[in-house]
């Protein structure tokens, strides 16, 4: 878990523009209306599926298993 | 015992044996990092360690005997210690897949072959003992031998340790957008803003910097920094549970500096405590570098420019 080189699978996106994401880009997509539903979304996903929360500083949140 | 077995024999089994037990007794100390764990472990170790001894101790009043199928238990003993690696290996594996924060495939060979070792270090001081009481024919001479085979075994019992080739200092954590930083070196992005003031109030950042350019490269070692973040939890305690992956501890390098970042939030969470266990973390054997390479153990220090700004 704390390995210096993980394997890494994007098992979510959270984001607040439909532009940035492909639908069946093979993860599922959580559209937001706000940043903060963004956050919201992503924190809870991220605590059922144990995964990391990572910003692509473009309106895109990924959940990420490391 | 054999009625035509001279006492001198017998006294150097005696003697080989006791100098055996007490080096395999001397080194298996368990300190902070409570391994091996009180009391089972060390059972299971004294107990080979006594087995150890007496294979030594016996091999040379065997021969002396004309006994030359000692040869044969030598042989069936080190396939024991071979063993020994093996049972440690698998225990520490077993328990690093369920643990937060493993120890790491590298560290667990370290761990395994200095049982292996030890127990080799054991049979070598008994027989060195027992040896000498029969060639001198003097048990006085053996216990000052034997004597002299446990300092040298207890030397090798501490390795080199972190603080030796790196120095290690509390430096601030910095986030830039989602990014954190400790100083110069990019640790990880964090997506959630409360995940990111958690980090700042609880997480304490260190920086490592290697001593010269074989110490850079045993740190830049992955096996390596998984010891260092190991023992960091293992000694202060981990606020992670498992679903909150962003409090794993990362140890992360800048390459053009070489540089090591830490970033870590403990239960215990005072920096000197932190500090002093950084500082004793050992260098695995594994991540020694430079002696053998090709390039020589200075290729860092030839090339200036940016090498310049090297710690020396």
């Amino acid at each position: 878990m704390a390995e210096v080189a993980p394997r890494k699978s994007i098992l979510a996106m959270v984001t607040t523009d439909r532009d940035k994401v492909a639908a069946g880009g093979g993860a599922p997509v959580f559209y937001a209306r706000d940043e903060d539903e963004a956050q919201h979304t992503a924190f809870l996903l991220s605590r059922i599926l144990d995964a990391m929360v990572h910003d692509l500083e473009n309106g895109v949140l990924i959940l990420v298993r490391h | 015992m054999n009625p035509s077995f001279p006492p001198l024999l017998g006294q150097a089994v005696a003697l080989g044996m006791v100098a055996g037990v007490l080096t395999r007794m001397l080194l298996l100390s368990s300190d902070y990092r409570r391994y091996p764990s009180l009391p089972h472990g060390y059972l299971t170790h004294l107990s080979l360690g006594v087995i150890a001894a007496a294979v030594g101790a016996a091999a040379v009043p065997a021969f002396v005997r004309g006994e030359w199928t000692a040869v044969t238990f030598l042989v069936v003993v080190a396939t024991q210690f071979r063993e020994i690696r093996d049972m440690e290996r698998q225990t520490l594996r077993a328990i690093d897949e369920m643990a937060l924060v493993p120890r790491g495939a590298a560290y667990i060979e370290g761990i395994a072959r200095v049982f292996e070792a030890r127990s080799y270090l054991t049979m070598f001081t008994a027989l060195v003992t027992s040896g000498t009481v029969v060639l001198t024919g003097s048990w006085l001479a053996g216990a000052l031998l034997g004597g002299l085979a446990l300092l040298q075994a207890l030397k090798l019992k501490t390795g080199r340790i972190l603080g030796e080739i790196a120095t290690v200092r509390e430096a601030p954590l910095r986030f830039e957008g989602p990014h954190l930083y400790v100083e110069d070196v990019y640790i990880m992005n964090v997506g959630l803003a409360q995940e990111r003031e958690l980090l700042q109030k609880h997480g304490r950042g260190f920086v490592i910097e290697p001593r010269d350019a074989r110490a850079r490269d045993a740190l830049a070692e992955p096996g390596q920094r998984q010891a260092i973040l190991f023992e960091l939890v293992n000694a202060l305690g981990l606020r992670k549970d498992t679903s909150e992956p962003f409090w794993t501890p990362m140890l992360r390098k800048n390459a053009d500096t070489g540089r090591m970042a830490l970033v870590a939030a403990v239960i215990d969470a005072d920096p000197a405590a932190m500090r002093r266990v950084l500082e004793r973390v050992p260098v695995l054997e594994s991540a020694r570098r430079g002696v053998a390479s090709p390039a020589g153990p200075e290729r860092g220090a030839s090339k200036g420019g940016e090498e310049a700004a090297w710690p020396k």
